[in-house]
């Protein structure tokens, strides 16, 4: 691993005097951690010799029954013998790409995309081609004119990775009629549709988005997750596949780990069982709702002019546009400096643009932390627009 | 070991070397617990005072880079505290930790040193970034080297062969800290020499060559196993090696040091040995020069530290 200055920056991040909307990691803390201690002490009483032993590759039939009634709560239809249960959503991301791509093959993913599907693609040497996003997510002639353009230089597109709901990290939510049209795309084009859904249980506003797979059984593996519903140190996640795929996906799992981990399946498993979790999705999303605003609140009343954001419906994530010329990646120092933290725009795109942006995350600080994290990030805004106008001209100079 | 009960290792702190600071820590910690020293890493936060004073240790060694492990202030802490430590006293750190400070004291002591000016941010600021800039391009040339005045790991600090490179490079710098030390970019060989002293004086360890990849030792090429060549000792003559040992002995004695340094030079073309920084805490990490320094010289890190400790803690603060 090469040593990096913004990973040590992060280090520094994790230290309390420092407000991070950096992370992207869940509140935890939220969650009735009591109960879930009895729950789990019951589990290894009752159910230890099970939970303590190895498991199938594809994951325990209970919990992916369970797996199936999560999804229907976005009216997605699915039997448990689609569902392949993984260590999160990132191990399956991990399988399909691994499955699918061969090194120099395309992904398409929406500009910007997730930083962990990004890795995932960059370790199969994966050629990312960025799609346009608007204020209603991906953009369909966007899409159809990459798949054209890719197409006609004779390579192989191998799927369209997509988080459609509360993107991380733009904070943006597909548009239903997008959704409809993106699917016609994909399938005109035999383009499989990857679709990440982590948050979508977690909107603010209204009932949940059909995701893309409710549309459609063929065509899209759906990827879903425990880890911002339940808890994501217990690393259970699942993709629901056709039944080609699954078949693959199954034994690329068992090659990787032989199974899931059977205690934190049977964890997952016996809280969906015994414990009010749709309540606590409830919970979440509002607790996530407060601290979203007090975000948007912050922004609205502290940044400095030529700073533009997103106006997420859900998730974790708000997508802060700079004044032109600031670098995200260059003013990171100076924020921690400061004691803010954010993570820079460039690791959201496969070519290392967008210098212009940064992620803000509002999912773990509290609603007064939010602020004085966005005071404080506000300054160093300011005073990097500053440092730019005063030595523009020399930066701008050739030679 | 008999003198020393249990000891701290200070590593961590909030500066952006953090995390090489708790590389260094674990590695001495390590190296000490094989030598026999019960050793403890703590960390400069909300909890260590009630830690120290609930529990004395028989001496702490602070690992903490940056500020405020360099520049004198955990020290004045342990001083308040009674607590014994190894390394400079306070008064030492701030002078060694201001690297425009330790130039001037490095050159009163017949040392050489590359020509330099140090400016803050606000001058830029006042007088205009183009006019300044094109002020100390006149006077020092190209090409130029820009780093944070206080700080290392080479955070901050890039070369600059072009006006528009010296922005880039002075605004990267203001990154981390708001003054810059500019000097003129000697080339040549890097080295580094550690500087420790048991009780019968300072004396330098073998010197450790750097050749790291495109020329450019920065925190990559610091601290990305395999990234950086090493030679040790470096691959330079009987005489320019044992004079880069007085430089550096010279530049501990002259900045007042106590205990361990290591000091960052340039042999140039000519043979010249010329004084860049020196650092109070120096990294411990596997990649680092000093542990390869006292390897070279048949010193184990761990008996080294536990002597350290063990002076601090028969002499007290």
């Amino acid at each position: 691993m090469v040593a990096s200055e913004i990973r040590a920056l992060f280090a520094v991040a994790a230290r309390p005097e420092i407000v991070s909307l950096a992370g992207g990691s869940p509140f935890v803390s939220a969650l009735p951690l009591d109960a879930v201690g009895d729950m789990v002490g019951r589990l290894i009483a009752s159910q230890g010799q099970v939970a303590l032993q190895y498991c199938t590759a594809q994951g325990d039939l209970t919990l992916r029954e369970q797996i199936c009634e999560v999804m229907s709560l976005e009216g997605v239809v699915a039997h448990p013998d689609e569902v392949v249960v993984t260590v999160g959503s990132q191990q399956a991301l991990d399988l399909i790409t691994r499955i699918f791509v061969d090194p120099g093959d395309v992904v398409l993913a929406e500009a910007p995309s997730y930083v962990g599907a990004l890795g995932a693609f960059a370790a199969y040497q994966a050629e990312v081609v960025h799609v346009a996003m608007d204020e209603s997510g991906l953009i369909p002639e966007a899409l159809a004119a990459a798949i054209a353009r890719v197409t006609a230089q004779g390579r192989r597109i191998k799927f369209l990775y997509t988080v459609p709901s509360f993107h991380n990290p733009a904070g943006l939510t597909m548009a239903a009629s997008r959704r409809l049209e993106v699917l016609r795309i994909c399938e005109q084009a035999g383009l499989l549709i990857v679709e990440d859904n982590p948050y979508g249980l977690l909107g603010f506003e209204g009932e949940p988005m059909r995701p893309l797979r409710a549309h459609t059984r063929d065509g899209v593996v759906y990827l879903g997750s425990f880890s911002k519903t339940i808890a994501a140190g217990l690393r259970v996640g699942w993709a629901a596949a056709p039944p080609a795929i699954r078949d693959k996906l199954v034994l690329a799992a068992e090659s990787a780990v032989l199974c899931p981990a059977s205690f934190a399946q049977l964890t997952v498993r016996e809280y969906l069982s015994t414990q009010p979790w749709r309540e606590q999705i409830k919970t979440f999303r509002e607790l996530y709702r407060q601290r979203r605003d007090a975000m948007l609140g912050a922004l609205t009343a502290l940044m400095p002019p030529g700073c533009g954001w997103t106006r997420p419906a859900g998730g974790f994530f708000v997508w802060l546009r700079l004044p032109e010329g600031v670098d995200s990646k260059a003013m990171l120092p100076r924020a921690v400096s400061s004691r803010v933290a954010y993570v820079p725009g460039t690791g959201f795109f496969a070519d290392g643009s967008g210098t212009g942006y940064a992620r803000l995350c509002y999912s773990l600080p509290d609603p007064d932390q939010i602020t004085e994290g966005i005071r404080r990030l506000a300054g160093v805004i300011d005073a990097e627009r500053t440092l730019q106008e005063e030595f523009g001209p020399v930066l701008r100079r050739d030679g | 070991m008999g003198e020393l009960d249990y000891v701290v290792v200070l590593a961590g702190g909030i500066s952006p070397e953090r995390e090489i600071s708790l590389r260094s820590g674990e590695q001495v910690c390590g190296a000490l617990s094989e030598a026999g020293v019960q050793a403890i890493l703590a960390d400069a936060d909300a909890g260590l005072l009630t830690r120290l004073r609930s529990d004395p240790p028989s001496a702490v060694f602070p690992l903490i880079h940056g500020a405020p492990g360099e520049d004198g202030s955990i020290r004045e802490v342990l001083g308040l505290l009674d607590v014994p430590y190894v390394g400079s006293l306070p008064a030492a750190c701030r002078m060694a930790f201001d690297k425009p400070g330790a130039k001037v004291l490095a050159a009163a002591a017949g040392l050489g040193t590359p020509a330099s000016v140090t400016l803050p941010r606000e001058t830029f600021h006042d007088l205009g970034a183009t006019a300044v800039i094109d002020l100390i391009i006149g006077k020092l040339g190209m090409p130029l080297f820009v780093k944070p005045s206080r700080g290392g790991s080479a955070l901050g600090a890039s070369a600059a062969r072009s006006a528009a490179d010296l922005a880039a490079a002075i605004v990267g710098c203001f990154g981390y800290g708001d003054t810059a030390l500019i000097e003129r970019l000697v080339s040549g060989t890097e080295i580094a020499v550690g500087v420790v002293d048991f009780g019968d004086g300072p004396r330098a360890l073998p010197p450790v060559e750097i050749v790291a990849p495109g020329g450019t030792y920065d925190y990559a090429a610091r601290y990305t196993v395999g990234a950086t060549e090493f030679y040790t000792p470096a691959r330079l003559a009987a005489v320019t090696a044992a004079e880069a040992a007085r430089v550096a002995v010279t530049a501990h004695t002259a900045l007042g040091l106590r205990d361990i340094s290591r000091t960052d030079l340039i042999v140039d073309d000519t043979g010249a040995v010329c004084f860049l920084e020196v650092n109070v805490a120096p990294g411990m990490t596997s990649t680092s020069t000093l542990p390869m320094a006292m390897r070279a010289a048949g010193i184990d890190l761990g008996r080294c530290c536990a002597t350290l400790l063990e002076r601090a803690a028969q002499r007290g603060r």
